[in-house]
């Protein structure tokens, strides 16, 4: 693997970690690199989330898919993955490919030329996004890694899943600090929600219970400016 | 009766009809002049404002008219349609109407008058308001945010056919806030309903009378205005300053020195009433008094985050005077007179003369007795700080806030409720919001724009014209799109946003989490609770507690013994130093002469600082630099308030940043602001590189503030509460999940969008328009920094002057706000290095 850190600019300096043996960089922007397999991961997308409020009543911005695939788009021309992962709940609903504005729907096409692209199935999106390329998958197997929406139960050996937003809380200085955050006990992964109008859940909420070994559990909090190591024994619920 | 309506006509004497001529006389009172004054304007058809220390039969006053008018009017005859109401009473609190209810239906009794009065709050069950709908009472007591939903319903328009008056209560308190612009709305909507409408606003004394007619009355034509009748004060009141023998402490708000001198005053007092200007610190002073208390008087604590059956008992207990001091914050300065409390102290200086002017009044409630307050001043500054308040007390100066434009976020939810009502014309409905004064200046444009917003959410990208909430049919007029959309209106209505927090519930000791029931001691704010881990002790109720953890939306709590309890902290609930208390203090500085009224130590401190550096004259901006161990120090005595002073001291950092300076940080108080960096600041400013005059520049409120606040935690706070009152995001109440974290979107998120993609957004101009007076003051700031151009005053010194002790004593004492997520996550990374031997 081969990788110019010096030629980054602060924020643009990933976290290098290792998860069942393989290489991984995690991205401040919320996604995951595996430089061995050319690999880019995002997971929670949620795109079309702001359409989907409005069409309850609540008419926030609609500019969250645009927000979101910026980010994408910077994410790819960062890594210049050979395959691209969306780890599930890539679109807030089934009808959310249909609703996308039609130059969101082209910019993401072309993000997706000349790379493998792969969407997993997640609970709110588990049809295909109509007209869009790629492949709808359950789950994908490279390695040592398998890349699912939902984390299976129990621990499990080099499994990348999404769905359950990680946020990690730190208490310093009689303030509290609230980040989105990757999940990490070294063997298994959790990604951060990506969407711009995405959530978090403390990693220290019970629907975590079983997923980590208490032994080596870090969550990698995103800052304003990085990403901040954070050893499982400080975060605090809530 | 027979009314008046022509406008100004000269108004004779009214007299009072049978049966409230013998009701007075059977208990030997004599109307009073200005209720007879009201009664005749009203008999002529016009709004009155009266403005009148308590004690002076104010809320009587109010009600006159009405109750005279109703005797007159006499009983529904068999068979007659229910009339609608005839009295509307807003009050700003729940306890407050149910009060009025109780102390009314005395004099009704009494004189056995056909009039039904009933309350309606948030608390009135269902079945009530539905007989209340079919029956109106004759006067309904009521709050801002239930006249909206009244306002919002199909049937407003009957409901309010036979209004008469309209009586506010407490109004200088009303129109300060956005409860007030929402407020101001339905007033004038009341009056398209019926536009003989008169409203009775009730008052104690404030700044600007004019501001407050105008807001009564419907600004057709502009400037349109109530009639005042103003109740002087009886006797002066006896204030003085606790001229303690102890040492007045460099800084600080505990006024711990004080606590023995304070007790000593309450046991030569029938009762007292401890004001205090913070929940944090009536916790305190209260444990720091019982500490104190060898002779166990009966002391009670008051404080809005106290069960509400604890505060009622000790309102009850005061009521009776069975008590000999109440420690109390602002919850207790509204309405109601208690008791025979014989002495106010006020513990912490009191940041404005008409909030002093308030409190003080509830010490007494026979007007013609001077009433008795002592100050006592928690550090120096205070100490300057009370006395500038004693002499405004002693002249009656007044400085209430001015009243600020009607804020957009209110308008667009007053928008969506009328189309709730019934269809709407926006040029008519543009016309009725105009004649509410808070809106009066508003341009066509931009309310065209809150109807956008309302409609689609106003946004370039018109992606949601098939979401509208409103929209306009063939006929020209603005419905409502889908019935869900008043069911929203309705539990979003209001614009009071509540701090998450949690329940405090008591449970013994040893039992965990397990048991549940125990009695509940009140709320505190989650911001607080999420920082302590079981076992934590804090301060609260009166009591050391331990924290035994959270389940759901409660906080279990046990007994504990010991010393080192942390205090809760609460966001908001402090108020800045007025303009007016601000401007006297400097004068004071800067006049020796003034000195002798102060304590000796003060004045001696005072001497000092001139001797060893100097004090700014009056108009003058003195700014001291120093260097102390391997920093240099600015301190800048601005006295604008904290607020004010927080933002200046972000705007001064990112310059000095710029100038090469390396600042390091900086901590505000009321009085001064300080900075400290790297590099000499003294010779930087003595070599012009920057000039002070450079660096205080009226520029820096453009683009550096711009930039600083686009990631403001602040402004992401004042977004949020725009953003809940416009109906953009659901409104959270308390006891609702906060696992929702996970599927409702954050207001943050949307503002980080919005910012980026659409900075010109309405929501953000509102946003910006509430922090520009609120949590930033950037106006004051601005007033500022044209006040001192070119009289910056430098003094460069070669140690810490007697006037920066104060400040300096806090630096590193703060509690670290908003923006140092970064600063705080690498911290705690470091930690795990450090223990694992990395660093």
């Amino acid at each position: 693997m081969s990788l110019d850190l010096e030629s980054c600019t602060d924020d643009e300096r990933p976290t290098a970690i290792v998860i069942a043996g393989e290489p991984a960089l995690c991205d401040r922007r919320g996604a995951l690199y595996f430089p061995g397999h050319g690999l880019l991961c995002v997971s929670d997308m949620h795109l079309e989330k702001g359409s989907s409020l409005a069409r309850r009543g609540y008419l926030v911005p609609p500019y969250d898919s645009a927000a979101t695939l910026i980010r994408l788009e910077a994410a790819v021309a960062k890594w210049r993955p050979r395959i691209v992962v969306s780890l599930g709940d890539s679109f807030h609903d089934c009808d959310g490919a249909g609703r996308m504005p039609d130059n969101l729907r082209a910019g993401l096409a072309a993000l997706a030329t000349g790379r493998d692209w792969f969407w997993v199935a997640g609970n709110h999106d588990p049809q295909p996004p109509a007209g869009l390329p790629g492949e709808t998958v359950n789950a994908i197997s490279l390695g040592a890694l398998t890349f699912r929406h939902h984390p299976g139960p129990g621990a499990s050996d080099g499994e990348i899943a999404g769905h359950l937003h990680p946020g990690a809380m730190i208490v310093q200085r009689g303030r509290a600090v609230r980040r989105r955050c990757f999940a990490a006990d070294g063997r298994r992964l959790i990604m951060p929600a990506f969407g711009a109008y995405t959530g978090s859940l403390n990693v220290l909420d019970r629907a975590y219970a079983g997923l980590f070994r208490r032994d080596g559990f870090m969550a990698y909090m995103i800052g304003a400016q990085r990403i901040f190591a954070i050893s499982g024994g400080l975060l605090r619920p809530g | 009766m027979t009314i008046d309506l022509r406008l100004g006509a000269a108004t004779a004497p009214a007299s009072l009809p049978e049966p409230f001529v013998s009701w007075f006389a059977e208990r030997g009172w004599t109307p009073r002049a200005h209720q007879i004054e009201l009664l005749g304007r009203a008999a002529a058809g016009r709004s009155v404002l009266l403005i009148a220390p308590t004690g002076a039969g104010k809320t009587l006053a109010g009600f006159l008219p009405s109750l005279v008018d109703l005797a007159v009017r006499g009983k529904r005859r068999p068979g007659e349609a229910h009339r609608g109401i005839h009295t509307l009473y807003i009050s700003p609190l729940k306890a407050l109407a149910v009060d009025i209810e109780r102390n009314l239906s005395k004099p009704v009794d009494q004189m056995q008058l056909p009039v039904a009065l009933e309350t309606r709050t948030g608390d009135t069950p269902a079945h009530k308001r539905q007989r209340q709908k079919l029956k109106p009472p004759d006067i309904l007591l009521t709050t801002p945010e239930q006249l909206a939903l009244l306002i919002a319903a199909p049937d407003a328009r009957p409901f309010f056919e036979d209004l008469r008056y309209v009586v506010l209560d407490e109004l200088h308190s009303l129109v300060t806030s956005k409860r007030g612009h929402l407020l101001a709305l339905g007033l004038a909507r009341l009056r398209s309903f019926r536009p003989r409408l008169q409203a009775i606003g009730l008052s104690a004394t404030v700044a600007d009378p004019d501001a407050l007619r105008r807001w009564l009355v419907g600004q057709r034509p502009a400037g349109a205005m109530a009639d005042l009748i103003t109740v002087e004060g009886g006797a002066r009141p006896d204030v003085s300053v606790m001229d303690s023998q102890e040492r007045v402490p460099w800084q600080g708000h505990s006024s711990r020195y004080a606590v023995p001198e304070i007790y000593e005053t309450v046991k030569r007092h029938r009762m007292s009433l401890i004001f205090v200007n913070t929940r944090s610190q009536a916790e305190l002073l209260f444990s720091e008094l019982w500490r104190t208390n060898e002779d166990n008087l009966p002391i009670a604590l008051h404080h809005g985050s106290l069960d509400v059956s604890q505060r009622r008992r000790v309102e009850k207990a005061m009521a009776e005077s069975s008590l000999r001091a109440i420690v109390a914050t602002s919850t207790l300065d509204l309405g109601i007179d208690w008791g025979d409390v014989d002495l106010v102290i006020h513990v912490g200086a009191p940041k404005g003369a008409s909030r002093l002017a308030q409190r003080i009044g509830r010490a007494n409630h026979r007007m013609n007795e001077p009433s008795k307050a002592i100050l006592v001043p928690s550090n120096r500054f205070e100490v300057l700080e009370c006395r500038a308040a004693l002499e405004a007390s002693t002249i009656g100066a007044q400085d209430t806030p001015p009243l600020v434009a009607g804020a957009l976020d209110v308008l667009a939810q007053h928008v969506l409720g009328s189309a709730c009502a019934a269809p709407f014309e926006a040029g008519l409905l543009f016309e009725e919001v105009k004649s509410a004064a808070p809106y009066a200046e508003l341009h066509r444009k931009t309310f065209d724009r809150v109807v956008d917003f309302v409609a689609t959410g106003g946004y370039a990208l018109r992606s949601y014209e098939r979401y509208a909430r409103i929209r306009r049919t063939a006929d020209g007029l603005w419905r409502v799109a889908h019935p869900r959309v008043a069911q929203q209106y309705r539990l979003n209505v209001g614009t009071i946003i509540e701090v998450p927090a949690l329940n405090v519930r008591y449970v013994r000791t040893g039992s965990g989490l397990v048991a549940r029931g125990g009695p509940m001691l009140g709320r505190i704010e989650e911001a607080f609770l999420e920082t302590l881990v079981p076992g934590d002790t804090f301060l609260f109720a009166g009591k050391v507690l331990r924290f035994e953890g959270i389940r759901e939306n409660e906080c279990f709590v046990s007994n504990a013994p010991g010393q080192d309890a942390k205090v809760p902290y609460y966001g908001g609930g402090k108020f800045p130093l007025s303009t007016y208390l601000a401007d006297q203090v400097r004068l004071m500085l800067a006049d020796p002469a003034r000195w002798k009224a102060l304590p000796e130590q003060v004045a001696d401190w005072l001497r000092l600082q001139a001797d060893v550096s100097v004090l700014p004259k009056h108009g003058e901006l003195l700014v001291e630099t120093f260097p102390r161990g391997n920093r240099f120090y600015m301190a800048a005595y601005a006295f604008e308030g904290r607020l004010a002073h927080q933002t200046l001291g972000m705007l001064l950092t990112r310059r000095l940043e710029r100038a090469g300076a390396r600042p390091l940080g900086f901590v505000a108080t009321d009085y001064v602001l300080c900075v400290w960096a790297l590099a000499d600041l003294g010779s930087m400013f003595r070599r012009g590189k920057p000039s002070l005059a450079s660096l205080f520049e009226e520029d820096m409120l453009g683009d550096d503030l711009d930039a600083w606040l686009a990631d403001s935690w602040m402004l992401k706070r004042t977004f949020r509460n725009c953003a809940m009152i416009a109906g953009l995001i659901e409104k959270r109440y308390p006891g609702q999940e906060k696992s929702g974290r996970q599927v409702t979107v954050s207001a943050d998120l949307l503002y980080d969008v919005l910012r980026s993609h659409e900075p010109d957004h309405i929501l953000l101009e509102a946003t910006r328009d509430d922090a520009a007076s609120g949590l930033l003051d950037v106006r004051r700031l601005a007033e500022m920094l044209s006040r001192i151009k070119g009289r910056i005053m430098h003094k460069e010194l070669d140690r810490i002057s007697p006037l920066a002790v104060p400040i300096m004593l806090e630096v590193g004492r703060e509690r670290v706000d908003g923006e140092a997520g970064d600063a705080l996550l690498s911290e705690a990374e470091q930690l795990i290095d450090e223990a694992a031997g990395r660093r």
